[in-house]
């Protein structure tokens, strides 16, 4: 029973949780020993608090027997939500897998925090990242690296590498991530798991730790396109702290998903044909094109779409994201919170040496490419221009959009690389974000889930993309699929 | 756009307010430069009568009620000070 219930869904546990089978604290206890058991191995966790947890699940169980209506309206009642380390929970470690941050506290909740509480989760763990959310396999983590649970030796992916893991590995039912430029959805791919970054606007920032804000989006890990439609049910919403979401109502994602399925519509899906040309690992390619068979034997219409700047995206993202992340990471100076230097002899030389001992390798290549780009002289020739190419990136999709409901692509080009194959080579590491970049400068919502895995065992994910604020047919789409497939039950042996 | 040669590290590293260490410098400096030469890849697009986008989905006009509401208390907003004195911050001197 206890190794069964490390791989249900949200769903199932809710049930077993609704008749009375499984309590919120017994359901706790088997996440944290099964965390224990494995995490020394898979190091999903930067750090988690047993002793909170089962307090929350404690209170959660409470609420269940006093409340008449039991757990409806709170569709994630006693159920363990982790959460990456860049998403701020009140009173527990905030660190950004940073030495600028070990040893800060939140002094309060993000929203997406305070909307899990509100539904009932348990907020279970602090997820391990590539330092400040930049990379693309949680390797830059300042507190060493998380591995993947199909190979030990390999990457989860990243940024968001901890949410992926957990999942996988059965140490959280669900997780929250966030995605700049593919945090979710590679890692997810990597890992086996669904990931899904929503439409810009869609959940609020307040709370998560900026690195490039006009990119930044939180979203949610999950065992299936299920769960992942409850999680961004529960955090969606206009918020009034954060000027960049959007008031849009928020549908009941898990009943717009059903009923589409039910309606029988034909979707239209386009398949970009420069996400299948050169860098796209043949195993990878194959499962990818065996999905899109299924979805024309499902009935889907398949049309070839072109996105014909696709080749610029990695080079237009990587000067917007590094030019905000220059501005926004300005704050850490050792002076109100974060590492301060114990050699520094002025202000000045306060910021030049907390800085430089507080952040790591990538995370300084960035700031100074970043500041580079927005200095005097060069911000025309590199910003000015990365946002024009930003605007037909964008102008691609929405062309797109007018012929079909939904894209279709691999989520990343090849399954998990080793540790320490790419990270000599920011550029290699850049690479690997080729087929998830767009969809972040276009501000689209995108899905990663699983559809099959490699001779040697690796899953491989695909990637459909929708239309903004239209994540009910994108989960629809992704359901569809999944309905017809089996790869979400297999298990990693660890 | 500009050759990727014309990045002056020590420049870039002081408006950053970042202190390089020598090997640093220099391991930068080339992996820095590849992501320029690949970057001049966008010198390829025609760009002309194309607007910006610095938000996919802009939201204009956001404004909130000017009321006063409940922050952090002096002591949560304290909590993560490197030093502090008396309900303050404290840094190193800045005047002589």
């Amino acid at each position: 029973m206890k190794n069964e219930l490390l791989h249900r869904t949200v769903s199932e546990l809710s049930k077993l949780m609704d008749s009375g089978e499984l309590s919120a604290v017994e359901l706790m206890r088997a996440v944290i020993a099964r965390t224990k058991e494995v995490d020394g191995r898979v190091r999903a966790f930067n750090s988690f608090d047993e002793e909170d947890a089962l307090s929350q699940a404690r209170a959660s169980d409470q609420f269940r027997s006093k409340s008449p209506r039991g757990a409806r309206g709170r569709p994630l009642e006693g159920i363990p939500i982790g959460l990456k380390d860049v998403i701020a929970v009140a009173g527990q470690p905030l660190t950004a897998s940073s030495r600028m941050l070990e040893g800060f506290v939140s002094p309060y909740d993000a929203t997406v925090t305070q909307k899990l509480k509100a539904a009932g989760a348990v907020c279970w763990g602090r997820l391990n990242l590539d330092e400040f959310a930049m990379g693309s396999s949680t390797e830059n983590s300042a507190f060493g690296p998380t591995s993947n649970p199909w190979d030990l030796e390999r990457v989860p992916g990243g940024s968001s590498g901890g949410s992926a893991a957990a999942v996988a590995a059965g140490e959280a039912v669900a997780t929250l991530g966030s995605d700049t430029g593919g945090s979710i959805r590679q890692p997810a791919a990597l890992c086996g798991v669904v990931g899904l970054k929503p439409t810009y606007g869609r959940v609020s920032r307040y709370g998560l730790i900026a690195f490039a804000s006009s990119l930044d989006q939180i979203g949610p890990f999950a065992r299936s396109v299920g769960d992942a439609a409850t999680l961004l049910g529960v955090i969606s919403g206009h918020d009034r702290r954060d000027s960049t979401s959007v008031d849009l109502e928020v549908p009941d994602y898990g009943r717009a998903v059903a009923e589409l399925g039910k309606s029988g519509r034909k979707w239209r899906l386009g398949i970009p044909r420069e996400y299948f040309g050169e860098g796209l690992d043949p195993e990878v390619g194959a499962a990818v094109q065996a999905a899109i068979d299924e979805y024309r034997r499902l009935g889907a219409e398949i049309r070839e779409v072109s996105l014909p700047h696709t080749k610029y995206a990695v080079g237009a993202y990587y000067i917007i994201a590094t030019a905000e992340c220059s501005s926004n990471l300005a704050r850490y100076d050792g002076v109100r919170y974060g590492h301060r230097s114990k050699d520094a002899r002025d202000a000045l030389d306060l910021y030049f040496k907390s800085r430089a001992e507080g952040f790591g390798a990538e995370v300084k290549r960035r700031i100074i490419l970043g500041t580079y780009v927005l200095s005097s002289g060069y911000y025309d020739a590199y910003y000015l221009r990365a946002q024009k190419v930003r605007t037909l990136i964008r102008r691609d999709f929405l062309e797109a959009y007018k012929q079909v409901d939904a894209i279709v692509t691999p989520t990343a080009p090849t399954p998990a690389f080793r540790r320490g194959e790419k990270a000599a080579n920011p550029l290699a590491m850049y690479l690997n974000d080729i087929y998830t970049i767009g969809v972040n400068l276009a501000g689209l919502p995108g899905i990663s889930l699983p559809c099959g895995f490699t001779r040697s065992g690796l899953p491989i994910g695909l990637q459909v993309i929708g239309q903004p604020f239209k994540e009910a047919e994108l989960l629809a789409v992704a359901r569809a699929y999944e309905e017809r497939s089996d790869w979400g039950s297999r298990r990693p042996q660890l | 756009m500009p050759k990727p040669e014309t990045l002056d590290l020590d420049h870039v590293a002081n408006l950053a307010r970042i202190s390089l260490a020598p090997e640093e410098k220099a391991r930068f400096a080339a992996q820095i430069g590849d992501v320029l030469s690949y970057i001049a890849q966008l010198n390829e697009v025609d760009v002309s009568g194309v607007e910006p986008t610095a938000h996919a989905f802009p939201v204009v006009n956001v404004w909130a009620a000017d009321v006063a509401e409940p922050g952090l208390s002096v002591e949560d907003a304290l909590g993560n000070a490197p030093a502090k004195s008396r309900n303050m911050f404290a840094v190193p001197r800045v005047v002589e």
